[in-house]
């Protein structure tokens, strides 16, 4: 049953990676994405990595994707040029990706790491909570790490705002140290004059 | 049952269509971004398939520290291709040549 669903999952994941990488609309593109992450996050649950298989979900697809989904649309692209060379290449990235994946089959196949030599391991007990077991990890041996991986964060968040960020001239704003530092003077003029007469209405109209 | 070289070689499958997609979209920014994504992902179901087999969670740990990198190069690499967009008004790869390198 459990090798059954990972070969569907697995049959999912590369038909959607396939697409990604030839499909012509870029956005399309991006949701065949999203469909390879939902179709990881399942495959991880299958090997007990519960935490990361909803993280993969809530950060990646709720947040990453959908940051690429906005500038995806938000640009407007000419399609046509950016495809120039997909047939010509075609043919040399097929050769280099099989020979690639032979290679790495030769290392990784089943005659190194099959069922004989690194048999399944036993499923852990019903109590067994991966949260619990990363978050003790996380915050005793690699304490320093999680920091450094917040740091990280910090720098891309100012990085990106900093890229992106433009000052329109024309745009109205306020300065709260001005509006904090004005005086009385600055707004009120006192005016001395005087006392106008006082004239009738219907005079007033009348002339 | 799942065996472990399943797991590396649906890796090393997804790694090579990410490695062809770079080869066949070298036009195209985006669908490069979004191949780079896919090969992060590739090296983190290794990363999940050894931590399962040899019963060590460091593994998914890292797996965590990949993903915050890739968020983070994310993030930066649109921030780029925004800029980009607005002052070259492409995003062919062909075109930006100002650095003459």
């Amino acid at each position: 049953m459990e090798s059954v669903l990972f070969y569907l999952f697995s049959a999912v994941l590369v038909g959607s990676a396939v697409a990604v990488v030839t499909v012509r609309n870029p956005v399309f593109a991006v949701l065949f994405l999203v469909l390879a992450f939902f179709t990881t996050a399942a495959i991880w649950l299958l090997l007990e990595a519960e935490f990361l298989a909803l993280v993969l979900i809530l950060v990646y697809v709720g947040a990453v994707m959908v940051l690429f989904l906005f500038v995806v649309m938000m640009l407007d692209i000419n399609l046509v040029p950016l495809r120039e060379g997909f047939i010509r290449f075609l043919p040399v990235a097929i050769l280099v990706a099989i020979v690639a994946f032979a290679e790495i089959a030769v290392v990784l196949g089943p005659q190194h790491f099959g069922l004989e030599q690194i048999p399944s391991p036993v499923a852990h007990a019903a109590d067994y909570s991966n949260t619990k077991e990363l978050g003790r990890i996380l915050y005793t041996s690699y304490a320093y790490p999680f920091e450094i991986a917040a740091l990280i964060l910090l720098v891309a968040i100012i990085a990106a705002i900093s890229l992106t960020l433009r000052r329109r001239p024309d745009t109205k704003y306020q300065n709260p140290a001005v509006q904090v530092e004005v005086k009385r003077n600055d707004r009120v003029r006192m005016v001395k004059m005087a006392a106008e007469k006082k004239v009738s209405h219907r005079e007033g109209a009348s002339s | 049952m799942i065996a472990l070289s399943d797991c590396l070689l649906l890796g090393a499958v997804l790694f090579c269509i990410s490695l062809a997609g770079i080869f066949i979209n070298r036009k195209n920014i985006i669908i490069l971004l979004m191949a780079i994504e896919l090969m992060l992902l590739a090296v983190n179901i290794n990363f999940v398939a050894f931590s399962h087999f040899n019963g060590d969670a460091t593994g998914q740990l890292f797996v965590f520290f990949v993903l915050t990198v890739a968020a983070a190069e994310a993030a930066i690499g649109l921030a780029i291709l925004i800029l980009l967009f607005r002052n070259r008004h492409t995003i062919n790869v062909a075109h930006l040549d100002t650095l003459k390198g």
